[in-house]
């Protein structure tokens, strides 16, 4: 076995000592799991390029680090006050993966809405956490989620009680540290929205410039019937941290889960997105959008599971990349044998803007109905030339011409967004790695303002 | 203002124009009329600067300045400004952020600072209603769905907000009808002005009722076979360009 299985075996055994002696002994289930997930993941090691869902990003990165783990949520008021997301939230912070009070504002919930850090979701109800949790997610999904599940202490859970309407968004805020050493975390969000609960959960991935840490998240998503839910995961991570998380999603009857997955910053990011359509009437949405420059990489891995009859998936992927970047897409659409009547729509456009930045794009379908209607299709091209050449007899220069168009390119994605405080965000650190120049925020403000007349 | 010598010009390995002069002075309204297949297009796309165009010899100078030594960009910020034949959708780009980054980056060229916010909406607005637009244009993507003369109009909605020294208008009037060729003509010659100059390349003379030029030139196979003033169009509209072609080939 490799040294650098056995440096987070160490890890995770130095830990469990400490939790014993200043916490005493967990639950049995815990217990179990942490070491069936360090068993799971001590046998398969980290993932080589040999396995086929990993056979575009080289994990080394993160294997060969040496990562603490935090053990405080220290964080200026300000810094994280320039860092959050500008819109009124019931909202969780956690600091290299350690929970901060200071940072959370979940005081004034309304009924029927549980938010809470996963330590005291387990502190006031373990069993209650260890029914559903690793339900969707378990040690075999990926030698991460085993890691995962060997080192998982904090997260949030989520419930939502049938029939409720959260008027607020539920932002899970994520900051990474510029640290003397790096640090791991490996939160666990665990979701269970009941039927006709209708909610916006925003996971919001950032941190100081010069963070270099490693994150490593599993996220279960539980949703009854007629549940409607919007998921972003908004990454802008600093361009030297590594991240992992997978996003399982559990679909019951007529329910609508639509997610935004951006991914923005980052050395190495990889994420999944899996959701089971199991009820008839179930529909999912997946929209991302990636931006990779310099030697980034970024990975998105989607699946979705057309288990029964009548659902329904769409899917619109946007890629660009710049300088060395690497992008993956791999999407996979799977129909059951008896799952008639479905609808699959995938799509994934690339941008390429260097020569030397590279894109692997597998649409994937996999049908065993006869009576569906599916599509999908992937395409990699350069910005167009001839608008290029447009804007330049306008007078506008080359760098602001393409930095115009490639916004334009992300601008499908944006516009689906239905929060104006995430759209702008997500806009402007699109428009922040285009040329300096570019005055960007003044054009939104424009057309803002005429938008408003 | 605009000084053209002898130009020769190849595109794909065919020689388009063929030693083409053409002097523009500040204040005219010069129209470029010929048959199809002339070069009459080339002339505007070389000054804007094009692609796929070998000058092989000639000059170009506006206000002094070698042409064909500017950046495409630059051209547009020293003044020169082409409205496309077939104008380009661009599908993402809201007219806004073209109009706004086009002007900024004028002012820029000259000094100045961006244009404040409520300054651009007032000039926008007013050449909106100036070229009968709605102001949803404008939060649309370029030329995106637009319809033949919606394109034609926003083509010089850009020139009227750019107001540049020389206007190139390629084949404005195609397609358009003419309550729209109007609106266009109007728009044009509300540009007419002592220090500007535009240049109007054209098929038919048809546009030439609305927008009267001061000189009208023919071409013919890559040069200026003809040279005259607006009852010149008139004849070329009565009597086609054979006649011109015959001439210039005796």
């Amino acid at each position: 076995m490799s040294d650098d299985v056995q440096r987070f075996l160490a890890r995770l055994n130095e830990r469990n000592a400490q939790r014993l002696s200043s916490q005493g002994a967990e639950p049995t289930w815990i217990a179990a799991r942490r070491q069936a997930g360090a068993a799971r993941f001590e046998a398969l090691g980290f993932p080589t390029r040999r396995v086929e869902a990993w056979k575009y990003t080289d994990v080394r990165a993160i294997a060969r680090g040496d990562f603490a783990l935090a053990t405080d949520a220290d964080f200026s008021q300000a810094s994280a006050a320039a860092l959050t997301l500008p819109l009124e939230a019931y909202r969780l912070t956690f600091v290299d993966g350690v929970f901060s009070a200071a940072l959370s504002q979940i005081d004034d919930l309304p009924k029927g809405v549980q938010l809470l850090p996963l330590s005291r979701a387990l502190a006031e109800n373990h069993e209650a956490v260890g029914g559903p949790l690793g339900r969707l997610t378990g040690v075999d999904f990926s030698p991460f989620s085993a890691l995962n599940t060997a080192f998982m202490e904090e997260g949030a859970v989520v419930r939502l009680a049938p029939g409720t309407r959260v008027d607020k968004p539920i932002l899970l805020q994520f900051l990474s540290r510029a640290n003397e050493t790096p640090v791991m975390s490996h939160p666990r969000v665990l979701v269970e929205a009941g039927d006709r609960s209708e909610a916006t959960i925003i996971e919001h991935h950032v941190g100081e410039e010069a963070a270099a840490n490693f994150t490593n998240s599993v996220e279960e998503i539980i949703l009854g019937r007629g549940t409607i839910l919007t998921h972003y995961k908004l990454q802008e991570l600093p361009l030297s941290d590594l991240q992992v998380s997978s996003i399982q999603v559990e679909q019951g009857r007529d329910s609508r889960f639509t997610s935004f997955n951006i991914n923005l910053g980052g050395a190495l990011v990889r994420t999944d997105l899996v959701s089971d359509l199991n009820g008839e009437g179930a529909e999912a949405n997946f929209n991302g959008l990636f931006y990779g420059q310099g030697r980034q990489h970024v990975d998105n891995h989607t699946l979705v599971n057309h288990n029964a009859p009548h659902t329904f998936s769409k899917e619109n992927y946007k890629g660009i990349l710049d300088d060395r970047a690497h992008g993956v897409f791999n999407g996979k659409v799977i129909v059951k044998r008896d799952s008639q009547k479905i609808e699959g729509f995938q799509s994934n456009a690339n941008l390429l803007l260097s020569d030397r930045a590279e894109i692997d794009a597998k649409p994937e379908l996999e049908i065993y109905a006869d009576d569906v209607k599916c599509s999908h299709g992937s395409t990699t091209g350069q910005l167009d030339e001839e608008a290029v050449f447009v804007l330049r007899t306008r007078g506008i220069d080359k760098q602001t011409a393409r930095g115009l168009l490639t916004l334009a390119f992300a601008g499908e994605v944006m516009e689906q967004v239905e929060l104006d405080a995430v759209s702008e965000r997500i806009e402007l650190a699109v428009a922040g790695k285009l040329p300096e120049r570019f005055n960007l925020a003044g054009l939104v403000e424009t057309a803002m303002a005429l938008g408003d007349e | 203002m605009l000084e053209v010598k002898d130009l020769h010009v190849t595109a794909e390995g065919i020689e388009i124009l063929k030693g083409l002069s053409l002097t523009v002075k500040p204040g005219e309204v010069h129209a470029i009329m010929g048959p199809n297949g002339a070069g009459k297009s080339t002339l505007s796309a070389v000054i804007a600067g094009k692609d796929g165009y070998e000058v092989t010899a000639g000059s170009i100078t506006f206000e002094g300045r070698d042409v064909l030594e500017m950046e495409k960009e630059e051209r547009a910020q020293a003044g020169m400004l082409l409205g496309f034949q077939y104008p380009v959708e661009i599908p993402g780009v809201k007219n806004v952020y073209l109009l706004k980054a086009a002007l900024n980056a004028q002012r820029a060229a000259h000094g100045e600072d961006d244009i404040p916010a409520p300054e651009f909406m007032k000039l926008i607005k007013e050449r909106l209603a100036q070229m009968k637009m709605d102001a949803s244009f404008l939060q649309r993507a370029v030329n995106e769905g637009f319809s033949g003369g919606e394109k034609k109009r926003n083509e010089i909605l850009q020139i009227l907000v750019l107001q540049p020294k020389l206007a190139m208008l390629d084949e404005i009037d195609s397609g358009l009808d003419i309550d729209a060729m109007r609106v266009v003509a109007d728009g044009i010659n509300s540009l007419r002005a002592e220090d500007r100059s535009i240049l109007l390349v054209t098929h038919y003379q048809r546009l030439l009722d609305f927008v009267v030029p001061d000189k009208v030139h023919v071409l013919v196979d890559g040069r200026i076979a003809k040279s005259g003033d607006a009852e010149l169009a008139r004849e070329l509209e009565a009597r086609g360009y054979e006649w011109v072609q015959e001439e210039s080939a005796a």
